[in-house]
């Protein structure tokens, strides 16, 4: 049952997103612009831990969950720190992402050639 | 005179089209006209090490086959005509820099084509050359970087999007007799009537189509009927419509002879979206293709109105609208001169 | 120049001749491509609980790890942007798309050399999302721990 809810509920963001190219004439940067702040804005709600205790990776793999995870790192370092933990906190939970996504696409540039 | 009207040039009678070359990239080769093309590569990067370098190599191959067919070196040519889709035309800065011939470069988007061959003929006939090279080139790979996103990139392209053509054309005029004469040429107005989506050039070009067609016919007085075809750039399945009603509406009928070389390049089953566009789309179809059928009479009188959408990302981005141009040629056929 | 009303006019006549995009097709291949995607991220999931030892806090770490690594390298073999073609938003909203746009940046512009080409333009489409996602954070964290301390 996980399974069919991460397909269903990860689908349909994607298809909110895909409405967004298709009727609003959106580009793609604009809509994974766009969900990143959404996903904030519901974190801020407390609205998307919800969503990812009912959906698992259909919560947490859509670019939503990015925005997520950037609020939830700077509230729990502001527990500790107040106003400054915010901004020490943005990046806590999301690090292994971004350095991820730094690292393998530096080293794809690096082995392989564009093909067109 | 050889002004018709305020910007159509007829051209005396001994304004020839001696040879032409041409160069296309792997989809191109596949096209419906794949094998009239002089060189063909089956890979996108041309054998080279970057894009840029790929979309030299076809337009110094295309060139390199034009002096071959017309058995002319480069210090035989007086002017070399040349622009592309790149910045500052880096394709035609860099091939004139390896040839060595008096170099004037020409952009005019994908209208390059006509324009830099209407300026080469004009300079033929004028007297201010012996010989010019006209030569324009486009690549995928470096159109899709520069104007789009990174080629890799996995944004979702939409119907009326085009397909930019990897080829490159050249085409060597001069007085020295041969069966295609350059007749008249008309030089288009940029018009803009507002479309903002690149991924939608054909409905942005079709007016500036039919404005030059219209006023090239007026000022020739001549009608449709007078060419076996007329024959429009790179407005794509979206744009060839639209020129034809625009047309329409001011009782000019090219239903009957219309073609577009975004539609002739490419297979219907080919994933082009609405079709091809680029400087090589007009000059690979119009080099490679037509002439060779005005060579050996299967076509008579043609006019090519090359297409071109001016675009820019910045001024895109800027939310400004698209700014089109197109530029007309009529090529005929002479009987009784054997190349 | 051409008028607003000229614009306006020529934008309505060629409204029929327009192609619409197939609005249904392509939110069903966005719906299941991007359904797909995250049944991948929960198989991985799973995986990364029952034999690494994660938890259901910190288990997106390597799951997205994962799922970025993919995704780079069905870039760096050219086969990304097919998917991205047919899929839309389907391959462009998960995290997927976001190394997707990361890794094509950074090897489009290979030829200008690693420090200027690979590193300068890494982030040139995928750093927008860093950026709002940031501010966004920022503010709205703001706000929250405000409420917090007041009320």
């Amino acid at each position: 049952m996980d399974y069919v809810w991460a397909f269903v509920v990860g689908g349909g963001i994607c298809v909110i997103g895909q409405l967004l190219m298709d009727v609003f004439k959106r580009t793609p940067a604009h809509v994974t612009t766009s969900f990143v702040v959404l996903g904030a804005l519901f974190d801020a709600f407390g609205l998307y831990d919800q969503l990812i205790e009912f959906a698992g990776a259909g919560a947490t793999v859509p670019i939503t969950s990015f925005g997520h995870s950037l609020l939830h790192g700077a509230m729990a370092s502001a527990e500790d720190h107040g106003f400054i933990g915010i901004a020490m906190g943005i990046f806590e939970l999301t690090s292994s992402g971004i350095s991820s996504a730094i690292l393998f696409g530096f080293i794809i540039a690096l082995v392989f050639k564009p093909k067109g | 005179m050889k002004l018709l009207g305020r910007q159509t040039w007829q051209f005396a009678q001994d304004v020839f089209v001696n040879a032409a070359g041409t160069a296309v990239g792997p989809m191109e080769s596949e096209g419906p006209l794949g094998a009239l093309f002089d060189k063909r590569y089956s890979e996108l990067h041309c054998n080279e090490k970057n894009w840029e370098l790929a979309e030299r190599r076809l337009m110094e191959d295309a060139i390199g086959s034009c002096l071959m067919k017309a058995k002319l070196k480069n210090e035989d040519i007086n002017f070399f005509l040349a622009g592309d889709l790149l910045n500052q035309v880096v394709t035609a800065n860099y091939v004139a820099r390896q040839n060595q011939i008096p170099f004037l470069g020409v952009f005019g988007a994908c209208s390059t084509s006509m324009e830099s061959l209407a300026i080469g003929a004009a300079l033929v006939d004028g007297g201010y050359a012996h010989r010019v090279i006209a030569a324009c080139s486009s690549h995928n790979a470096t159109a899709e970087r520069q104007f789009r996103y990174p080629t890799e990139y996995g944004g979702q392209k939409p119907d009326s999007a085009t397909f930019t053509v990897t080829g490159a054309g050249a085409a060597l005029v001069s007085h020295q007799p041969s069966s295609v004469r350059v007749g008249a040429a008309t030089i288009g107005k940029v018009i803009d009537l507002g479309i903002k989506n690149p991924f939608d050039m054909g409905s942005a070009m079709a007016p500036a189509a039919a404005d030059t067609i219209a006023t090239h016919l007026q000022a020739t007085q001549t009608t449709p009927a007078d060419y076996d075809l007329i024959v429009t750039g790179d407005l794509s399945g979206v744009g060839s419509p639209i020129v034809k009603m625009l047309l329409h509406e001011q009782g000019i009928d090219i239903s009957k002879n219309h073609r577009d070389c975004g539609l002739m390049i490419y297979r219907p089953d080919q994933e082009v979206f609405a079709g091809g566009s680029g400087c090589g789309c007009s000059a690979v179809v119009t080099y490679g293709h037509l002439l060779k059928e005005l060579i050996e009479g299967r076509l008579s009188r043609i006019l090519v109105a090359a297409t071109g959408a001016l675009l820019n990302p910045t001024m895109m981005q800027q939310k400004e609208s698209i700014p089109t141009i197109a530029h007309a040629v009529t090529l005929e056929r002479v009987k009784g001169v054997s190349t | 120049m051409a008028t607003k009303e000229q614009q306006q006019a020529y934008a309505e006549k060629i409204k029929p001749l327009q192609p619409k995009p197939p609005y249904f097709i392509n939110c069903l291949k966005a719906f299941v491509v991007g359904g797909f995607i995250c049944v991948i991220g929960e198989a991985l999931q799973k995986f990364y609980m029952t034999y690494f030892n994660f938890t259901t806090e910190n288990v997106g770490n390597p799951t997205s790890a994962t799922l970025i690594l993919i995704a780079a390298l069905l870039t760096g073999i050219g086969v990304y942007d097919k998917i991205g073609q047919f899929a839309g938003a389907g391959s462009a909203v998960p995290v997927t798309g976001f190394a997707n746009a990361v890794t094509s940046a950074a090897l489009e512009h290979r030829s200008e050399g690693i420090v200027l080409g690979v590193a300068t333009n890494l982030f040139k489409i995928a750093g927008a999302v860093i950026v709002f996602g940031a501010v966004a954070a920022y503010v709205f964290g703001m706000i929250r721990y405000a409420f917090k301390i007041l009320l």
